[in-house]
């Protein structure tokens, strides 16, 4: 913590939550100013969410890279866990389960630790493909093979791969001297999963504003095509103005950035909500009563990582 | 007719004493299968009580006894034994020491009944006034995922103790967590819902009472 521009984003972030807590505390203080108390409500858990998200997010980073990684391949371990709880396979595939949730996802996180590149990138989506499609034929069950086995192979990709990416980050060779150490790179992530979270927020405030016409009715009731281009030009206009805290992008490149953050995370926001309509489930897990699963909470940044990740690759020209 | 439960001289009413070690074991290993099988634990118009009680189950894994063991509150759970085979749990030095002294279950030889020696007699023998009981009215775990007919120990148990509480519990997704056959775990969340106590009825016909007694466990399955 030894950079200006560390501190700066550091303050702003605490001041903007301190903020947002007064305004919500004010809220629930006086019912009478004729906003509906639920939505206060889920503003107010929202805000704690933050809270909590970011002290998580603080601790990790303090404790280093290594730790930061940890973290993270815990979250995907227990996405995944959500993911093939609610996913109907069978017997056949236990195996292949086995060795998915305590050899390949582990791994991967380790590789990803050691910034190995050139093996993770094709880890889960070459190699341990194979393995289940293999495993699985093996264990001799063949009813709905493929749809069970890519079932698989899409939680292992969206939980595990993707969620990868936004630690990767860390390990990113980024001009170090003129940005200001591994700082830069922590930076980094935070910038992503500030947009992503600001996206998500925008765009429910634009649907709330504007919201005219909806994307797909049966899968979503409350992601409208006005909200996602609010969502994503508000976005845009946040990576422009934050430009200096994400190390190599320009301000036009920031602002390209936001709004491609914006767009995958409403993205990977639709693909869970397709999947959970399918389940018959508002949502995944129940790891705190009345609020969602983990993988509810990171369905965006699972899709928006990956895309950030190359782009920064891009424009550090790397 | 069947003659009440031979309750004189009154047996052991006190929580065996465990040594440190078997108390610890005890405690990982509960903690370890709630953890594995990330268990959400519900109590839908019912509440956790150290009185008497039966907790009849769906069987589906071998981790179920110790799941739902896990899953009462610790006083609780001291006055709980579960009920289980001893064909397998006799089966080498680790299951027996587990069977005996951690979990101080009530071993049920399931290929020996004899008349005198009734199965359920020697439960209710061994619960004494003190302790309650985890049992699978089904009598093997389920091949399937679906629940199969109840045996009809449990209308036994019902007719010789009327004053016992008898806990349905419905365990949802451990045959995934741990399907028979297989003995490595896949950590998928898993959920054990107990309902609200039910008894005998006055003249409650057996197959009546073992059918409302299934629907009981399957209704906890929303």
């Amino acid at each position: 913590m030894n950079d200006i521009r560390t501190i700066a984003l550091i303050a702003g972030v605490l001041l903007l939550l301190l903020l947002v807590t007064a305004v919500g505390q004010f809220l629930k203080r006086h019912p009478d100013r004729g906003i509906d108390a639920a939505a206060v409500r889920t503003f107010n858990l929202r805000i704690r969410g933050w809270w909590i998200l970011c002290s998580v997010l603080a601790a990790a980073f303090w404790l280093g890279s290594t730790a930061t990684v940890t973290l993270f391949g815990l979250v995907s371990f227990w996405a995944l866990r959500e993911f093939i709880t609610l996913t109907p396979t069978r017997k056949g595939d236990h195996r292949s389960l086995f060795w998915v949730f305590f050899l390949f996802t582990p791994l991967h996180y380790v590789l990803v630790g050691m910034n190995r590149y050139d093996i993770y990138s094709v880890f889960l989506p070459v190699y341990a493909t194979l393995f289940v499609l293999a495993r699985s034929a093996v264990a001799g069950d063949y009813k709905r093979f493929l749809e069970r086995t890519a079932k698989i192979q899409a939680g292992l990709v969206v939980c595990v791969y993707c969620l990868s990416f936004a630690p990767a980050l860390l390990e990113l060779p980024i001009d170090t001297a003129a940005a200001g150490g591994r700082d830069a790179n922590f930076r980094l992530l935070f910038f992503l999963i500030l947009l992503v979270q600001f996206a998500d927020c925008m765009q429910y405030v634009w649907s709330r504003v504007l919201g005219q016409r909806l994307v797909a009715a049966a899968v979503s009731s409350n992601r409208t095509w006005e909200g996602l281009l609010g969502g994503a030009t508000s976005t845009a206009l946040l990576a422009a103005v934050l430009w200096w805290a994400a190390p190599p992008y320009q301000p036009w490149q920031a602002a390209v950035a936001g709004l491609v953050v914006a767009v995958m995370g409403f993205a990977g926001g639709m693909t869970m909500s397709a999947i959970k309509r399918d389940r018959g489930v508002k949502d995944y897990g129940t790891l705190v009563a009345g609020h969602g699963g983990v993988l509810d909470r990171i369905d965006s940044i699972c899709f928006a990582a990956p895309v950030f990740y190359h782009m920064t690759v891009l424009v550090t020209g790397g | 007719m069947l003659a009440p439960a031979d309750l004189s001289p009154p047996p052991l009413t006190q929580p065996v004493s465990r040594t440190p070690l078997c108390r610890l074991t005890g405690l990982g290993l509960a903690g370890l299968a709630r953890l594995l099988a990330g268990a959400s634990v519900r109590w839908i118009a019912s509440q956790p009580d150290t009185c008497q009680r039966v907790y009849f189950a769906n069987h589906t894994s071998h981790l179920d006894a110790l799941l739902i063991w896990a899953s009462l509150p610790r006083l609780v759970r001291e006055v709980t034994r579960p009920v289980a085979a001893k064909d397998y749990w006799s089966g080498g030095p680790v299951r027996q020491w587990l069977a005996q002294e951690v979990f101080d279950a009530i071993l049920i030889d399931r290929t020996d009944i004899k008349v005198h020696q009734s199965p359920v007699d020697l439960m209710l023998r061994e619960a004494g006034t003190t302790f309650s009981l985890i049992v699978f009215p089904e009598g093997s775990r389920s091949v399937t995922g679906e629940v199969g007919e109840f045996k009809s120990g449990l209308y036994y148990l019902a007719k010789k103790r009327p004053d016992i509480e008898l806990i349905p519990v419905h365990i949802d997704n451990l045959n995934r967590v741990l399907p028979r056959g297989e003995f490595l775990p896949v950590p998928l969340l898993s959920c054990i819902s107990f309902g609200p106590p039910l008894w005998l009825e006055r003249d409650e016909a057996k197959l009546d009472f073992l059918a409302r007694a299934r629907r009981a466990v399957l209704s906890l399955k929303e």
